[in-house]
């Protein structure tokens, strides 16, 4: 992860378009330079996810993708690749599954961080105590309405990265980087020691370039998989290696 | 509650960082008028130039003869304007979202009763007004429809998932998440994150508050029994505060059974043995879902009913055996709406005849001076298209026909 100006982060939905292509699209993904992906194991009620996304899961749970499958498939993936994997779902995933069983099953998988929008620090005294014996990052996310104290206890609280909204909304549809944006990261960059990640609407080359100097790693969820739906798991490649032309001086690492 | 939002292991408030702001003001708002004592009184008085509060407890004579046990009265919240006990919950929360500021409101919807009780609110009150709705509800309910739109509010159809009432939550939530910062999202029951399960039940205590004191009035005493059916489970939250400190009333929940509590088709959460402990549309309580967490298909023949999830303040007086919970199939509503229409001309909604179920059931077995309330939610006629073809109404059957014909088709 050395030497460059941004590091990419992407995100795959677990069982969508099937396992096979999964497998396919990740081998593209770390090929062409991606630092880190973001697996997401499906959930019925998806309620932070747009359209795309939202699909995914659904296609997903319907060519019967179970939770003991994708674990499998990540730590599958964590023996195959060397970069870092994530798991990112929804709480009920965890709390049914038993979030210790699920700790421990994702440690010895080789999972390196989760990302559960729907659990905010407040309702997871449990899952904080279990990412810290282990040693899976809580990643928790800022979002353009967090107050700066709120950004504060949310920092200090995770680990790993931050996972940084670019804007109010869904996953899927295309943000705008003014001035507005400019100063949310800021704010986002001083609450806080760890890496900052910038997701939601990241789509080309142009979008991670707004993000260089600005965030240390740049999230690609929906459009890697609207790319797949349109043009195939061949097209996720040159994708890749066309959003980060040239790197450079390396900012934070990721752990 | 606690200061987490859970009633003894149920509740919470299981939401993306993008609302916590909003939450906090919301929760804050709660408060203030919750401690304004001006708050409750301009909203009662609104309820009663608005939607004719108090409703009525009618008791129902010939019923209580037919059965011949105890005595039955019936809690009259089809009397409300737009004809449910919805129109409690809406605009206490209006008059909230006007102290708050915010200028449009978006709502969920099922049956159709919560998106209409809102679109009215919404006219009412001057927002702007959208309303999801599962695109199968649409098709069932399409009377709802026409009148929110009538009244200026969009209605969107949802086409993820079932369908149904879980998924126009999650479509309205979506919604929220972008458009936080001018509107209120009006959560349609005792469910959802914290606040919501307590706020909604505070509006709808207004229901017990008043059928407690109108019973003392009639019968002279407490009833013993008292039933409501439980969807989300706010008509039921509503009228049982008006008794839950009197251990010796009985609170009697009633969930749909479907086509039968051991067919798989039926909404039961609390009674049967299909759901279990989960997290989902930002809170804790027992769902109907798969041993992987994934949410299952409901079944009702009531749209109201049809939900994953249940009240978490219900969870907890159901674990703590506070509140005794059964379940009434399809085939037993329309047996007990029948007879309720027949002896008393009253039409319950599809939804409050579950607890007419239960009661029938029940009431024989208590001696004459004793009484019952039935919490009456909602008023039937909205179903007629439902009811009809489930009596399988041959008139009616030639009635839709030849309108038809009309239309040229």
């Amino acid at each position: 992860m050395q030497d460059k100006e941004i590091l990419l982060m992407t995100h795959i939905v677990l069982g969508y378009p099937s396992f096979d292509a999964n497998r396919k699209i990740v081998a593209q993904m770390v090929e062409n330079g991606v630092d880190c992906i973001e697996m997401q194991i499906p959930f019925s009620e998806p309620m932070a996810d747009g359209p795309v996304i939202l699909k995914a899961n659904q296609d997903s749970l319907a060519a019967g993708t179970r939770v003991a499958d994708c674990i499998e498939f990540g730590r599958e993936m964590a023996a195959t690749h060397d970069i870092p994997f994530l798991f990112m779902t929804y709480y009920n995933i965890l709390f049914k599954y038993g979030e210790e069983k699920f700790f421990d099953d994702c440690s010895k998988a080789g999972i390196q961080g989760l990302i559960i929008p729907d659990l905010p620090p407040e309702m997871g005294r449990d899952f904080l105590q279990l990412a810290k014996s282990r040693q899976v990052a809580p990643i928790f996310i800022f979002a353009p309405t967090s107050t700066p104290q709120r950004m504060a206890y949310l920092g200090k609280t995770g680990d790993g990265f931050i996972y940084c909204v670019a804007r109010r909304g869904v996953t899927g549809k295309k943000s705008e980087f003014g001035e507005d944006f400019s100063s949310y990261l800021a704010t986002c960059r001083k609450s806080t020691t760890l890496p900052i990640a910038v997701g939601f609407g990241i789509q080309d080359s142009e979008d991670v370039a707004a993000l260089k100097g600005k965030a240390d790693i740049a999230v690609i969820g929906s459009q890697t998989i609207r790319l797949v739906d349109e043009k195939g798991v061949d097209a996720v490649g040159p994708f890749i290696a066309g959003l980060r032309q040239r790197p450079a001086t390396p900012q934070k690492e990721l752990r | 509650m606690n200061e987490n939002g859970f009633f003894g292991k149920w509740g919470g408030a299981y939401i993306p960082e993008i609302l916590h702001e909003t939450f906090e003001q919301l929760k804050t708002g709660y408060k203030k008028a919750k401690e304004d004592p001006s708050f409750w009184k301009e909203y009662e008085s609104l309820m009663q130039s608005y939607s004719c509060r108090p409703t009525p407890l009618t008791y129902a004579e010939n019923l209580t003869r037919h059965f011949g046990g105890a005595q039955i009265y019936i809690k009259r919240e089809d009397l409300n304007h737009t004809g449910a006990h919805k129109a409690n919950n809406v605009i206490g929360q209006g008059l909230l979202v006007r102290k708050m500021g915010k200028k449009r409101v978006i709502a969920e919807t099922g049956a159709g009763q919560h998106g209409m009780a809102t679109a009215t609110m919404a006219a009412k009150f001057g927002f702007d007004c959208t309303v999801y709705m599962g695109e199968v509800d649409v098709k069932r309910q399409r009377p709802n429809v026409f009148w929110m739109e009538k009244m200026g509010a969009k209605v969107v159809p949802v086409k993820d998932g079932s369908r149904t009432l879980k998924d126009a939550i999650n479509e309205a939530f979506r919604d929220w998440v972008t458009n936080v910062d001018t509107t209120h999202y009006v959560f349609g029951t005792a469910c959802g994150p914290a606040p919501f399960p307590e706020m909604v039940s505070w509006f709808q205590s207004i229901i017990g508050r008043e059928a407690k004191e109108q019973i003392e009035r009639i019968h002279g005493k407490l009833p013993a029994r008292v039933y409501a059916c439980v969807g989300g489970g706010s008509n039921a939250m509503g009228i049982f505060q008006g008794f839950l400190e009197h251990e010796e009333v009985e609170l009697v929940g009633v969930e749909a059974g479907g086509k039968g509590i051991d067919s798989g088709l039926h909404a039961s959460r609390l009674c049967g043995h299909d759901a279990t402990p989960g997290v989902a549309q930002g809170y804790k309580t027992m769902f109907l879902q798969d041993s992987d967490g994934q949410m299952l298909e409901t079944h009702s023949v009531a749209a109201g009913l049809d939900y994953v999830g249940v009240s978490p303040i219900l969870a907890d007086l159901c674990e703590r055996k506070r509140v005794r919970f059964a379940a009434a199939t399809d085939q037993e509503v329309m047996e007990a709406l029948d007879l309720t229409m027949k002896k008393e001309g009253i039409i319950p909604a599809l939804e409050s005849t579950h607890a007419f179920v239960q009661a029938f059931k029940e009431a024989s077995s208590l001696p004459p001076d004793q009484a019952i309330i039935i919490n009456q939610s909602g008023r039937g006629d909205k179903d007629i298209f439902t009811i009809a073809h489930a009596f399988n109404d041959p008139s009616w059957q030639e009635f839709i026909i030849s309108r038809a014909r009309e239309y040229g088709i």
